[in-house]
C-alpha cells in the first residue's frame, strides 16, 4: 500500500472514539506533569507503562504521543507565566515569554507557544512519516568532530542570549561551563571537582540548575527589593489573543524554527535544547525589532517553541528507524513498544507498517488535541498573574521546590534526625547565584546554556581526538565540519562588519552635511 | 502529589485485591534502562502472579547505581520489603567511583537475566573475522577504535579483556565511550569507529537488517537459532555475560531471606516473567542461594583485576 493510504488507515483507527478519549487522557496528564518543574514526560510515561498492558497497541501508542507532546508543551507554560522553565528545552521559551507576560501580554505569549507548537509538531510529524529514512542517514554521517563544529556554532551563536553585555554573558556562560566539568568524566571513568560527594558524581541537573536560578532566583530578588522597586506585573492588557502584528511575526518564526528543531531533534546526539538555542539566535539575527529582544519579542517565543516541538518529533525519527532512544522519554517508550513485539529498528517500517502509520496518526491527533485543550485554557492560565505577589512567589517556590524533590531529590542522608535532600541543597545554592546573578545585572540563561553546551563539546571533542589518535587535522577533516565553522565564522564576522560599513555611512553623511 | 496520584491511577487501574507482601523495589538508574526495566518488569509479574500485591518501583539514577546502592543501604537496613535492582555494571562502578558501599553491603538474593555482548563492525568494513580484528589489534592497537557504553562499564570490560586474552597491552585499548548504546550504534553505523561493543539487544535489529556484521557474541554459548560465534568458537578463550541481580537490604533476618528468596523464585518460574523474558531478549540467568554468592565473588575478583590491568583503578 502506498504512504498516503497506509496514514489514512491510521487517522481511521486514530480518529475511533476509544482512542481519541485516550489522546486526550494523555495530553491532559502530559501537560499537567510538564507544568511542574523537575517531573518531565519521562517519568509519567515510566510509570503509565503499566496501565497501558491492558491497552490495545494502538491506544495505547496514542496515549504515550499525547504525553510527549503534552509534556513538551506544559514546559512552556510555566517558563511563560511564571519564569519556571519546567524542562530543559523551555529554558528559551522564559527569556521573551516571561518578559511578555510581565507587559500584559502573557495570552499572545501563550497562543504563540501553543499555534507554533502545533505547526510545528503537524509539519514535523509528516516530515517524519515521508522523510525518516533519509533524514536518518544525513544524521548519522555526523561524526564526533562534526559534531564539535556544531557544538561551537552553538556557542557563536549564543552569544544571542548573553543581553546587552558580552563581558558579562561570557563571564556566566563560563560560570556553566565550571559547573559542566563536575561529575564522572564519560571517558576515563574518573570523578572530577565531586569533593568525595556521592550526588555530585553525576555532575549538576540541568534542569536543578534552570529551576533555581530562574525560579529561587527571581523568588529573592523579588523578596529583597519589595520595598525598593514597585514592579508592577501586568496580568492583561490589551487583548488575549494575538494580533495582526502578532501573527505576522510568529509565522515566518514557527516556520524557521520547525526547519532548525526537526533535524537537531533527529540527531542522535542532539537535543531538544540546542535546536531552541540556534532558533532563538536566528530570530535575534533576523527580527526587524532586535531592540525588542531581551524585553519581550513575540518571535523569541515563537521560534524556540516551534523548534522544540519539532525536535521532539525528530526524536522519533532515529527511535523508529534505527531503535535508538535520543531521550529518556524516547527510551522509555521504546520499552513500550517492545511490549507489543514491535521492534523499532531498519526493519520496522517493512514489518509493522499499520502500527507505525497508527503511531504517526496518533501523533497527529494529540497535536491537534494539545491545540483545543490549550488555547480556550489562555484565559484561565494568565489569570495566575493576577494573584498577589506573595502567594504567586510563595506557590513557586513550594512547586520549585517538590518538583527537584519529585524528580531526583529522593532523600540522600539525614543531618542528626533532620533528613535532608542533597539535591535541594544544590537547588537552594543555586537559587543564592541566580540572586547574585541578578543583583549585579548578570544574565541568567548563558550558565545554563553552559551547563548543556559544555560537557557535550567537551566528549565529542575528545572522542574525535581518540579516534584520530590525537591528530587535529581530523577536526576540519569532513565536509559538514568545514560548513559548521564557516556558518560560525560568518555569524562572527558579518555583524562586525556590517557595524564598521554602518560606521562608515554615518561617517560619510556627517562628511556631506559639513559642506 | 502527582506522583501519588499517578500511583493511585495505577493501582486503582490493576484493581488487584491485597496480598501478604508488599514491596518497594529501586532501580538505581533512570527510567527507560535496563535495570529499570529489570524493576518494573518485575513488579508487573510479582502483582500479575499474585506473588505481592503492592509493589512500588523508585529510581534513583546515577554513578553506575552506586547512589542508590548508598542510599539503598542507608535507609533500608533491616527493611524486609525493600528490594534494589543491580548488576555486573555496579561491580565495576563501585570500583572505578571507589564507592563506599559496595555489594558487599546488601544481601545479595538471586541473579536474574542476563545478556551477552556481541562485537560489530559496518557492513562495509575490511573486518570480516575475529581473527581480522585480532590481527589490526596485534599490529597497531591504537587504530582499532571501540565504541561502547561508559568507561569502566561491561563493555569497556569485554575490550579490555579481549586485548589482554589475544596477547595485546589492554591499557592501549582504544576505547571511545558514548552515553548508552544507541549513541555507539549511531558511531558504529556512521561509520565513525572500527568496532562496536554493546549488548547484543542493542545491535540487534542492525545486525538482522545487514547493516552491521556481528563478529562474535561474548557469551558462553550461542544464541538459540544464532549463526553469531561466540568468542570462544572463534578462538579466543573469554566469556563475558552483563547480568541483572536482585538484592534485598542488608541486616535482615535468616528467615526473611528465606522468604524473599522463595518469592523470587515464585517469580522468576511465572509464566509472565518466562513471557517478559521472550518480549525483551533477556537470558534466563536464574542463580541463587550459595552458588550465586560464589559466583557474585568470582565476578568481583576478575572485574577488579582488569580494571587494574586497563588502568581505570589504582
Amino acid at each position: 500500500m502506498d504512504t498516503f493510504g497506509l496514514l489514512a488507515d491510521g487517522l481511521l483507527a486514530a480518529l475511533q472514539v476509544h482512542n481519541l478519549l485516550y489522546a486526550l487522557i494523555g495530553v491532559t496528564l502530559g501537560t499537567a506533569v510538564g507544568v511542574l518543574p523537575g517531573i518531565g514526560p519521562a517519568l509519567t510515561v515510566a510509570l503509565l507503562l503499566p496501565v497501558t498492558y491492558r491497552l490495545d497497541a494502538t491506544g495505547s501508542l496514542i496515549m504515550f504521543a499525547g504525553i510527549y507532546y503534552g509534556g513538551m508543551y506544559g514546559g512552556s507554560t510555566t517558563s511563560i507565566l511564571l519564569n519556571t522553565p519546567g524542562e530543559s528545552a523551555s529554558i528559551v521559551t522564559a527569556l521573551e515569554g516571561n518578559k511578555m507576560a510581565r507587559k500584559g501580554r502573557g495570552g499572545p505569549a501563550l497562543a504563540t507557544a501553543a499555534i507554533g507548537s502545533f505547526i510545528a509538531g503537524l509539519i514535523a510529524t509528516i516530515a517524519l512519516a515521508f522523510l525518516a529514512p533519509w533524514v536518518v542517514k544525513a544524521a548519522l554521517a555526523f561524526g564526533p568532530a562534526d559534531y564539535f563544529a556544531l557544538m561551537v556554532l552553538a556557542f557563536v551563536t549564543v552569544s544571542a542570549a548573553f543581553g546587552d553585555s558580552a563581558l558579562r554573558g561570557i563571564t556566566a556562560l563560563f560560570i556553566g561551563l565550571g559547573l559542566g566539568v563536575i561529575g564522572i568524566d564519560l571517558q576515563t571513568g574518573q570523578a572530577r571537582l565531586a569533593f568525595g560527594i556521592p550526588d555530585l558524581l553525576d555532575g549538576i541537573e540541568v534542569t536543578t540548575l534552570a529551576v533555581a536560578l530562574f525560579a529561587i532566583g527571581e523568588t529573592l530578588s523579588i523578596a529583597s527589593s519589595r520595598s525598593q522597586i514597585k514592579e508592577e506585573v501586568l496580568a492583561v492588557k490589551g487583548s488575549v489573543w494575538m494580533t495582526l502584528e502578532d501573527w505576522k511575526r510568529s509565522w515566518p518564526a514557527w516556520l524557521r524554527g520547525t526547519v532548525i528543531g526537526f533535524p537537531i531533534g533527529a540527531m542522535p546526539a542532539g537535543g531538544a535544547e540546542i535546536g531552541t538555542f540556534f532558533s532563538y539566535a536566528a530570530e535575534k539575527r533576523l527580527s526587524k525589532h532586535p531592540e525588542e529582544f531581551g524585553h519581550g519579542a513575540i518571535e523569541g517565543v515563537a521560534g524556540p517553541e516551534a523548534a522544540n516541538n519539532a525536535s521532539a518529533a525528530g526524536t522519533l525519527v532515529p527511535l523508529l528507524t534505527l531503535g535508538l532512544p535520543t531521550s529518556a522519554t524516547a527510551a522509555i517508550m521504546l520499552a513500550g513498544f517492545q511490549q507489543f513485539g514491535l521492534q523499532p529498528g531498519p526493519l520496522l517500517f517493512a514489518n509493522n507498517a499499520p502500527l507505525v502509520w497508527s503511531l504517526v496518526a496518533s501523533l497527529l491527533i494529540a497535536n491537534f488535541m494539545l491545540l483545543v485543550l490549550n488555547l480556550p485554557l489562555i484565559g484561565l492560565w494568565v489569570k495566575l498573574l493576577t494573584i498577589p505577589k506573595h502567594w504567586l512567589y510563595a506557590g513557586i517556590l513550594t512547586f520549585a521546590t517538590l518538583g527537584t524533590l519529585g524528580a531526583n531529590g529522593a532523600l540522600s542522608g539525614r543531618l542528626g534526625p533532620i533528613p535532608f535532600s542533597f539535591e535541594l541543597l544544590i537547588l537552594l545554592a543555586f537559587g543564592l547565584l541566580g540572586y547574585g546573578l541578578r543583583r549585579f545585572g548578570y544574565p541568567i540563561a548563558p550558565v545554563v546554556i553552559g551547563l548543556i553546551l559544555g560537557p557535550l563539546a567537551e566528549q565529542q571533542l575528545r572522542r574525535a581526538l581518540a579516534i584520530s589518535q590525537g591528530d587535529p587535522l581530523v577536526l576540519v577533516h569532513s565536509p559538514i565540519a568545514i560548513t559548521l565553522y564557516v556558518i560560525a565564522a560568518i555569524a562572527l564576522l558579518l555583524p562586525i562588519f556590517l557595524r564598521m560599513r554602518g560606521k562608515g555611512e554615518v561617517l560619510g553623511q556627517l562628511a556631506a552635511n559639513e559642506d | 502529589m502527582n506522583k501519588l496520584f499517578l500511583a493511585a491511577l495505577i493501582s486503582g487501574a490493576l484493581a488487584l485485591p491485597t496480598y501478604a507482601a508488599d514491596y518497594t523495589i529501586m532501580a538505581p538508574a533512570a527510567p527507560g534502562g535496563g535495570w529499570d526495566q529489570t524493576a518494573r518488569s518485575m513488579q508487573e509479574a510479582l502483582q500479575a502472579e499474585g506473588i505481592s500485591g503492592n509493589v512500588q518501583v523508585t529510581n534513583v539514577p546515577g554513578a553506575g547505581g552506586t547512589i542508590g546502592l548508598a542510599q539503598f543501604v542507608n535507609q533500608s537496613t533491616g527493611n524486609p520489603n525493600a528490594l534494589i535492582v543491580g548488576g555486573y555494571v555496579m561491580v565495576g562502578a563501585v570500583l572505578t567511583n571507589a564507592s563506599p558501599v559496595s555489594l558487599a553491603n546488601v544481601t545479595p538474593i538471586a541473579r536474574l537475566t542476563g545478556e551477552s555482548d556481541v562485537i560489530v563492525v559496518p557492513a562495509a568494513s575490511e573486518l570480516q573475522t575475529v581473527d581480522d580484528l585480532t590481527a589490526k589489534l596485534k599490529a597497531d592497537p591504537g587504530s582499532v577504535s571501540w565504541a561502547g557504553g561508559s568507561a569502566g562499564g561491561v563493555d569497556h570490560i569485554a575490550a579490555g579483556l579481549f586485548a589482554k586474552t589475544v596477547g595485546v597491552d589492554p591499557t592501549l585499548v582504544n576505547y571511545i565511550a558514548f552515553s548508552g548504546g544507541g549513541e555507539a550504534l549511531a558511531a558504529v553505523l556512521g561509520g565513525q569507529v572500527t568496532v562496536g561493543i554493546s549488548g547484543l539487544g542493542e545491535f540487534d535489529a542492525q545486525i538482522k537488517s545487514g547493516d552491521l556484521r556481528a563478529l562474535a557474541t561474548t557469551g558462553s554459548a550461542r544464541l538459540e537459532g544464532s549463526d553469531i560465534p561466540t568468542l570462544g568458537e572463534a578462538g579466543v578463550d573469554l566469556v563475558v555475560e552483563n547480568w541483572r541481580m536482585v538484592a534485598a537490604a542488608p541486616g535482615i533476618t535468616d528467615e526473611q531471606k528465606t522468604a524473599i528468596t522463595a518469592d523470587v523464585e515464585k517469580l522468576v518460574t511465572s509464566a509472565t516473567w518466562k513471557q517478559t523474558l521472550e518480549t525483551k531478549g533477556w537470558q534466563d540467568m536464574y542463580l541463587s542461594g550459595a552458588d550465586f554468592d560464589t559466583q557474585l565473588a568470582a565476578d568481583i575478583d576478575a572485574t577488579s583485576a582488569i580494571l587494574k590491568d586497563i588502568g581505570l583503578v589504582q
